[in-house]
């Protein structure tokens, strides 16, 4: 019985491993979010915390909804309550959550509309961030900028790079037939020769960006719950 | 002024505060954990010898400030930006008002800047007249992610926002300082964003804007704009103290800076006092690209006179002596992304 939980315990962190913060592009258990999870019977808890009580609730919203989602799916497991704990806006977003209320439905007063352009936006940064890395890999394997905007999927190496790459252009909706280009615009389409350098320049600062944002949110969370210090994860 | 290795410095601190956190002048929770979270920020970036107990980071005195930014801190002008936040703090925060009160005892070392909200409407308008000329106003801080009423914040592209941008023009106030977000209301958009400086730039050429913290965190949406808009600035605030925790990250916020946006646009500030200038200054004096992240241009003396002091020096007329002008004369040395030498 005892073997039977704990399994199940495993397949909730599991799942909550697939749950990113939008903002930072990594999973919320990586980045030490995730404080407890319990499973009794078919109900599961899981408590989060976030680096500031004033972090955005919109991107706070996303992680508990989506927490909500991942650990439903874990067969076995019936309902699911996620806590989101120290934060300004708890009390509206675990409750929000829990009855299926949509942002709106959780700020009615306040919310203008729900949050799929925001989660769109943030997705296209995760892919450019991950085009950037797979580049980076081909530049190192011998590629050269200017062979870059015709190195296919099929051309990237087993290993992370490829794997991130695909993940986040599936989120974005881009196709996956190792033919598809690497280097691309945020619709897919192909770039010009004359324009991979600041395609790529870009790309680079995007990657920078989110990078920089977690190792800071990482130190706020540090600093904030002092036992939380949690391995980085080599980006 | 700063003088190291034979290179001499003049500092303009381009974001200072003098506020009131503490309990006594906290009006809920949300103003206890306004300061609890600059204390973080204050704990996390600082260096262990520079940390301050709670009490005192709560609320300082004018004696801690002008010796900590004058007397230690190598500053020879700052520029104080008005936080207000009246609905987290009885008395507000840090209000142009109590800016002023310390900048009249200290004649020549501060500039202090207004704020205003373009939903005050005609009131605002008038109130933003009678702030200029009281304090000679050359400059304002803006907060756009405030809600206020039934509205979720506001965006400088706004046409109510463009009309106290022009009066901005007619007073003369000619440098406008932006800081995006964070929002402590559930907002569907991201309360970052930086597009409407843009809109706001194109349309404004005579004025600055300055955006605060460097668009941080979206760094490259900031950067994208900045390279387009000859008048659009970054201040450093907040990028600054990753110079000692985490120092390749500063060298890249700072390479990435200097690429898209280019050295003469942006400014050094503290944010005194979630940190202090005197550690901020000698590091960055001292402070080099690591050799293997070859993407980014070197960090000379004159750009780091730039940087510290003559950038923000330009931007509000400020005479700087001529001993502490940049040695080489302006040419483009470094690779600078498009738009950005325009």
């Amino acid at each position: 019985m005892t073997l039977v939980r704990t399994d199940q315990r495993e397949a909730v962190v599991d799942a909550l491993r697939t749950v990113r913060d939008p903002e930072l592009d990594e999973s919320i258990v990586d980045l030490g979010f995730v404080t407890s999870s319990t499973v009794d019977g078919g109900h599961a808890e899981v408590r989060l915390r976030l680096p500031t009580y004033f972090c955005a609730p919109n991107f706070a919203y996303l992680m508990v909804a989506d927490a909500q989602d991942a650990v439903r799916s874990v067969p076995g497991i019936d309902t699911a309550s996620i806590v989101l704990v120290d934060h300004f806006a708890s009390d509206a977003i675990n409750s929000g959550v829990a009855a299926g209320a949509g942002f709106v439905g959780s700020f009615p007063d306040e919310a203008g509309s729900e949050l799929d352009d925001l989660r769109r936006n943030f997705q296209r940064k995760a892919h450019v961030a991950a085009m950037e890395r797979a580049c980076r890999r081909l530049l190192t394997d011998g590629w050269t900028i200017e062979s870059l905007p015709h190195a296919r999927l099929a051309d990237l190496p087993d290993g992370a790079e490829r794997e991130r790459l695909r993940r986040r252009r599936a989120d974005v909706d881009l196709p996956l037939d190792p033919g598809c280009l690497v280097l691309v615009g945020d619709d897919g389409a192909p770039v010009e020769p004359d324009d991979a350098p600041l395609r790529l320049r870009f790309a680079h600062t995007v990657r920078v960006s989110i990078d920089g944002n977690a190792h800071f949110c990482r130190g706020l969370l540090a600093t904030r719950y002092p036992d939380s210090a949690v391995e980085e994860v080599l980006r | 002024m700063y003088t190291k290795d034979g290179e001499s410095y003049f500092v303009v601190d381009g974001h200072v505060h003098f506020w009131d956190g503490s309990p006594a002048n906290q009006a809920n929770i949300h103003g206890t954990q306004f300061i609890d979270c600059f204390y973080d920020y204050h704990k996390n970036l600082s260096p262990a010898e520079w940390l301050w107990p709670k009490d005192k980071f709560e609320k300082y005195s004018e004696q801690d400030l002008i010796h900590d930014l004058f007397e230690v801190g190598y500053v020879d002008k700052a520029i104080f930006q008005p936080t207000y936040l009246t609905d987290f703090y009885t008395n507000g925060f840090n209000t142009t008002e109590q800016d002023a009160a310390v900048a009249e005892k200290y004649p020549d070392k501060f500039i202090v800047n207004g704020a205003w909200d373009p939903r005050d409407g005609e009131r605002g308008l008038r109130a933003l007249g009678e702030l200029a000329q009281r304090y000679n106003l050359r400059g304002v801080k803006l907060y756009t992610a405030e809600w206020r009423g039934d509205s979720h914040g506001w965006k400088l592209s706004d046409p109510e926002a463009f009309r106290y941008l022009e009066k901005c023009r007619e007073l003369g106030i000619k440098n406008i300082h932006v800081h995006k977000g964070p929002t402590i209301r559930p907002l569907e958009r991201d309360a970052f964003d930086v597009h409407d400086v843009d809109v706001a730039a194109t349309e404004f050429t005579d004025l600055n804007f300055i955006v605060e913290h460097v668009g941080l965190p979206r760094l490259e949406d900031f950067c994208w704009i900045a390279t387009q808009e000859p008048n659009v600035y970054g201040g450093l605030a907040v990028a600054m103290p990753f110079i000692h925790s985490r120092p390749r990250y500063f060298a890249q916020i700072v390479g990435e800076l200097c690429y898209w946006i280019g050295e003469d646009k942006i400014l050094f500030a503290s944010d005194y006092a979630i940190w202090q200038p005197k550690w901020l200054v000698e590091k960055f004096v001292d402070f080099e690209i690591p050799e293997d992240l070859t993407e980014y241009a070197p960090l000379t003396a004159d750009v780091k006179r730039k940087i510290l002091g003559l950038n923000a020096a330009a931007l509000y007329d400020i005479e700087v002596p001529a001993q502490f002008a940049a040695k080489v004369p302006d040419e483009p040395a470094a690779e600078v992304a498009v738009g950005a030498s325009s």
